[in-house]
């Protein structure tokens, strides 16, 4: 099934290489990869999809970990949690077809960014069923090209590991928050 | 606040880090380093190729427990690395490798002698950084001498450009102090999981320990053997965790494995509960994963989580250092007796003693087995041995038995053929009243033999003995075994190993009769200098028994009978 796993990674050189290459070299299918910045200097925040299974996301999350910059990981699949995916879709239009699509933008919700004499770029955020949902009744009008950016999440409510990161002030913060330093941190499987 | 250059500040932490020497091979790009060695007391060690380098870091780390370190210069100097640090990677040795680099404004425009050594070496480095500022110097090599010796340990690699090498900055000692946001090497198992674990331990009726090179790491051996002998539990080796727990403890069974003793494989798949003790399950160790120990509950100990249901799923796993895990497993561990157990893994055995090569009847052929364990009695089993990769490993496994940690030198993981002779260099530093022995094939040593030259110029006291067979015979078995003895590319045309020792001032001799096998030992180990011996051995012998790769662990082929044996019982 697709997990979703929310990781915070120092923002240095090459940590994107890191994380990427350690699911090349385990195997581990990547369904989507974002990344950016949070809130915090010199800490991105990515939103991994993998297409696995519980045990191996154990594994997933245990590998993460061992990259020295990665701060923390949480899987994100089992908890109350929002997701959103956005994406930009470039429809053909013609005088006839232009009025259908902008209902169609209408009743999902999208916004439509550009109008140009033979095309429409709508905008769409939310699930992935409603982008997809959407995708479907344009694409006869002929979809000329898409971008999406695949699947950002993040989990409700206060009291989230991630949550404890992005309440730090500083990295050294992160560092006790995150793991207690000097005290075991208790691991269980 | 002095200012000194980056290359001076790779010298100053190094010697902080208690680095006393270091194995290398200079070049253009690492040449502001070499430079600023001078000044400092620091052996260098000048090898003949960079993968030397690496295993000697290796050796070294492995024979004394502390970090090795290697340095190289930038592009053909770090590529020639790469072997070595694959092998330290999967055998967990810390070892950190310093290269150099081309100027930081020339990366990325394939410069001369530029690689991206930082990318190549990702995914077998447990960290590594490109340092292209003097003021990171500090940081890096603190943080990367703490990553390489902390949780599970492994390589690490710090690339740094020409001009971080020539750049000055303050030295600021206490400011480079690790901060490492996200790593975690100190885990430890949650309470809950310890009274699973209890339970399952203090129920057990035919356990089984499987004791890895965790044991070594860890330090764990004294509290392993405490464990085994409360619990009356039997110990099965991996073949890095030999020497862990003395061969000679009467509930330490041997190496379990493709190579293991029958009896040890069939004690395993007949056990009702798993200890792992820092092992992590290899193919080499389990055979077919669907037939493995189907009745055993298992409990596994390890540092690193990453290795929690990877190959075996587990009943309990106790996350953390084994020897913590252990002081709090130990006290409450109820002492039990399993004498109905122990005496049936005896009667196991069966009539291994029989087959074993030791009690053939002496037909005037040198096996290599002969050879191994003619070596083991002349040394009392206290020699520090290091191999190389092949059926010379597995006899040195089966018949050098080794009663010390860290007295067996072995590339277990990644089977890294020419690691012996470079290894032993470095562990002979480690340790340079040991007496050091070399065993390697005749394939394996001359991937690697180049560094007899490093051993003259160091004035290295190293033993070698060559177990040289004319064939790369482990592949050879396996064509005998699996492809119908369609010998491809195994047999070698070797030069005269002793003559070629010769032309390196090495004292030399060639054995191919049993009979002159101790005294030439014997005159070996009195000569106080480097001496190779080539004992020329049986051909085509194979390593028994053999669980053929995939296999049940019981599918062993094992050593066919003499025919003297299966004449009487007719």
């Amino acid at each position: 099934m697709l997990r979703t796993f929310v990781v915070y990674v120092e923002n240095k050189p090459g940590v994107l290489n890191r994380v990427a290459s350690l699911f090349r070299r385990r195997a581990y299918n990547i369904e989507s990869l974002t990344v950016g910045h949070t809130e915090k200097p010199g800490v991105s925040r990515m939103t991994i999809v993998v297409d696995t299974d519980e045990c191996q996301a154990h594994r997933v999350e245990a590998n993460l970990y061992k990259q020295v910059n990665v701060l923390l990981v949480e899987d994100i699949t089992c908890n109350p949690a929002v997701t959103r995916d956005l994406a930009l879709i470039k429809v053909r239009a013609t005088a006839e077809s232009r009025p259908h699509i902008l209902q169609l933008a209408h009743v999902f919700r999208a916004r439509v960014v550009d109008v140009a004499v033979d095309s429409i770029i709508v905008e769409i955020t939310g699930t992935e069923d409603k982008l997809d949902g959407l995708l479907d009744v344009l694409r006869p009008y002929g979809v000329i090209e898409m971008v999406r950016t695949g699947r950002v999440g993040m989990s409700r409510g206060a009291k989230t590991a991630a949550a404890a990161v992005a309440g730090a002030g500083t990295l050294s913060e992160v560092y006790e928050e995150g793991t207690g330093e000097g005290e075991d941190i208790p691991y269980s499987v | 606040m002095i200012n000194k250059t980056g290359a001076e500040i790779v010298w100053e932490c190094l010697l902080r880090e208690g680095v006393r020497q270091v194995f290398g091979y200079p070049g253009g790009a690492i040449l502001p380093t070499y430079d600023a060695l001078t000044k400092y007391d620091i052996h260098h060690v000048l090898v003949r190729h960079e993968q030397g380098a690496t295993h000697m870091a290796d050796g070294f780390a492995r024979a004394s427990g502390k970090v090795g370190v290697a340095i190289a210069t930038s592009g053909p100097g770090a590529t020639n690395m790469v072997t070595g640090i694959a092998t330290a990677m999967l055998d967990s040795s810390p070892i950190v490798c310093i290269t150099g680099q081309v100027g930081s404004k020339l990366i990325g425009s394939d410069a001369f002698q530029e690689t991206d050594i930082t990318g190549v070496t990702l995914p077998i480095t447990k960290h590594n950084y490109l340092v292209t500022r003097a003021q990171d110097v500090a940081p890096a090599i603190r943080e990367a001498f703490y990553v390489a010796q902390s949780g599970r340990p492994g390589p690490v690699l710090i690339d740094i450009t020409k001009d971080a090498q020539q750049g000055t900055c303050e030295f600021d000692w206490d400011s480079g102090a690790p901060q490492l946001a996200g790593y975690r090497p100190d885990l430890s198992p949650e309470a809950c999981d310890y009274e699973k674990a209890l339970t399952l331990i203090n129920s057990a009726e035919r356990p089984v320990i499987l004791a890895g090179h965790g044991i070594i790491l860890s330090g764990a051996g004294e509290l392993v053997r405490s464990f085994a002998e409360k619990a009356r539990v039997p110990m099965a080796m991996t073949l890095l965790g030999l020497g862990g727990i003395p061969a000679a403890h009467p509930l330490n069974l041997g190496m379990m494995g493709m190579h293991g003793e029958a009896w040890v494989n069939t004690a395993v798949q007949e056990a009702d509960l798993l200890l792992a003790f820092g092992m992590r399950f290899d193919d080499r160790v389990t055979g077919n994963l669907k037939t493995y120990a189907p009745n055993a509950k298992k409990i596994h100990i390890e540092i690193d989580p990453a290795e929690i249901n990877k190959n075996v799923k587990v009943d309990v796993a106790l996350v953390g250092d084994l020897s913590e895990v252990l002081e709090e497993l130990l006290p409450r561990t109820e002492p039990r007796d399993h004498s109905q157990w122990l005496s049936h893994i005896r009667d196991l055995k069966g009539d291994s003693a029989v087959r074993d090569i030791q009690n053939l009847p002496d037909s005037g052929h040198l096996y290599a087995a002969h050879v191994i364990n003619d070596l083991y009695r002349e040394t009392n089993g206290r020699a520090l041995v290091v191999t190389d990769v092949g059926q010379h490993q597995m006899w040195e496994a089966q018949y050098y038995h080794h009663n010390e940690p860290r007295s067996l030198i072995t590339s277990g993981g990644l089977g890294t053929m020419g690691f012996a002779l470079p290894a032993a260099i470095g562990a002979k530093f480690a340790r340079p009243d040991a007496e050091v022995w070399v065993v390697v094939g005749d394939g394996g040593f001359q991937m690697t033999l180049c560094e007899l030259a490093t051993i003259v110029q160091e004035k290295i006291d190293l033993k070698i003995a060559i177990i040289n067979n004319g064939y790369l015979g482990m592949v050879r078995q396996w064509q005998e075994f699996f492809y119908e003895k369609r010998y491809a590319a195994t047999p070698l045309v070797n030069p005269d190993f002793a003559k070629l020792a010769e032309a390196y001032g090495i004292r030399s001799a060639c054995v191919s009769e049993r009979k002159d096998v101790i005294p030439t030992v014997q005159e070996a180990r009195k000569h106080p200098g480097p001496t190779l011996i080539d004992f020329r051995v049986e051909q085509e012998d194979s390593v028994y028994p053999m669980v053929p790769a995939g296999a049940d662990l019981r599918q062993m082929i094992r050593r066919p009978a003499p025919i003297y044996e299966t004449g009487a019982d007719e």
